[in-house]
């Protein structure tokens, strides 16, 4: 199940570092197709997540967060396993 | 009165204590930049920040090896909890293990690339990332006139500098779209404790390839790293500089 709060976060984060509004920022969208995040916005997103959740994220893992839910998705899960 | 051309930025160069470093930190700050310049020892350090006060700078002497992981993080956390963000990163500590290729030691070559090139490396993985959130900054890396024309003796000191000038090509497309530019000053021969380990013969022999008949100073290096960390100097990016009195034209 998806935590909401953590969904609000990674929103958020997202929104903050593509200078995106958080209302568009909706699960469905693709990280760089329709957000237009380029290869340094996806590594500094990346690097954000890192620090606002405590967890690290391999480079084979940051290639396939390619949508704004497959972010959520593997936050929460990394988030599960750290308990 | 003339116009400052790096009032408000702040500026982080490494290998200060003397030479061609000690007189980039001079000129930053004499251009209204504030300057955190390094040396390896406390010493050092402290020389800095009495030469950076006695002419009234803003700034202070840090003690950094930028061939210790550990020295690095210190000056970072450092420069962090104080809230400074490096606007201009001078990458300009290095140093000579000179040895014929037959006679260099293992220790001899690591040392060198250790600190001329992986320092270079750390040190822009650490200070590029603040640049890029601010969607500015500015990085000098100083490489050598030994990487494009080579030196018996240098095979290590060459290798580093020539890799320095890769680096900073690739690293300056890396960062290019968030108008930070990364360009490299290879200086011919400069009159620095350096090069007063040459002979006589030696110098005599240096001076008469130079075409304009001399050898460098230290100011010469620092008035052009002056502008390119300057806001003038933003459409310049992925260069190699040589300031070599016509030394080696390319």
């Amino acid at each position: 199940m998806t935590d909401l709060n953590t969904q609000q976060r990674v929103i958020k984060i997202i929104a903050e570092q593509l200078g995106t509004e958080e209302n568009e920022t909706t699960p469905d969208k693709s990280i760089a197709d329709d957000l237009g995040a380029d290869s340094l916005d996806s590594v500094e997103l990346v690097m954000a997540l890192e620090e606002e959740f405590g967890i690290e994220v391999p480079d084979d893992d940051a290639a396939k967060l390619s949508t704004v839910q497959a972010v959520i998705d593997y936050v929460n899960n990394q988030l599960n396993n750290k308990k | 009165m003339i116009e400052k051309i790096l009032t408000g930025k702040t500026a982080l160069v490494t290998g200060a204590t003397r030479g061609i470093g000690k007189a980039i930190a001079l000129e930053l700050a004499n251009q209204g930049a504030t300057v955190y310049a390094t040396a390896t020892s406390e010493a050092g350090a402290t020389e800095i920040t009495n030469y950076l006060q006695q002419n009234s700078y803003h700034g202070q002497g840090l003690v950094l090896n930028v061939a210790e992981t550990v020295s690095i993080k210190n000056v970072t956390d450092f420069l962090q909890e104080q809230k400074i963000i490096v606007d201009i990163l001078v990458n300009n500590a290095g140093i000579t293990r000179d040895n014929l290729l037959l006679r260099m030691k293992d220790e001899e070559w690591e040392q060198v690339i250790q600190t001329n090139l992986t320092g270079v490396f750390k040190l822009c993985k650490n200070f590029s990332r603040p640049m890029l959130k601010q969607h500015w900054g500015r990085i000098i890396n100083i490489s050598s006139i030994t990487a494009i024309v080579g030196n018996p003796g240098q095979t290590n000191y060459a290798a580093a500098k020539a890799g320095v000038m890769g680096f900073s090509k690739s690293l300056a497309l890396e960062l290019a779209s968030r108008q930070i530019t990364v360009n490299v000053v290879a200086p011919g021969f400069i009159a620095t404790d350096m090069t007063h380990s040459l002979t006589e013969a030696q110098r005599e022999h240096a001076c008469k390839m130079i075409p304009i008949g001399s050898m460098g100073t230290p100011e010469d290096i620092a008035t052009l790293v002056a502008f390119l960390a300057s806001p003038a100097a933003k459409y310049i990016t992925g260069e190699t500089i040589t300031v070599a009195g016509g030394l080696a034209i390319h």
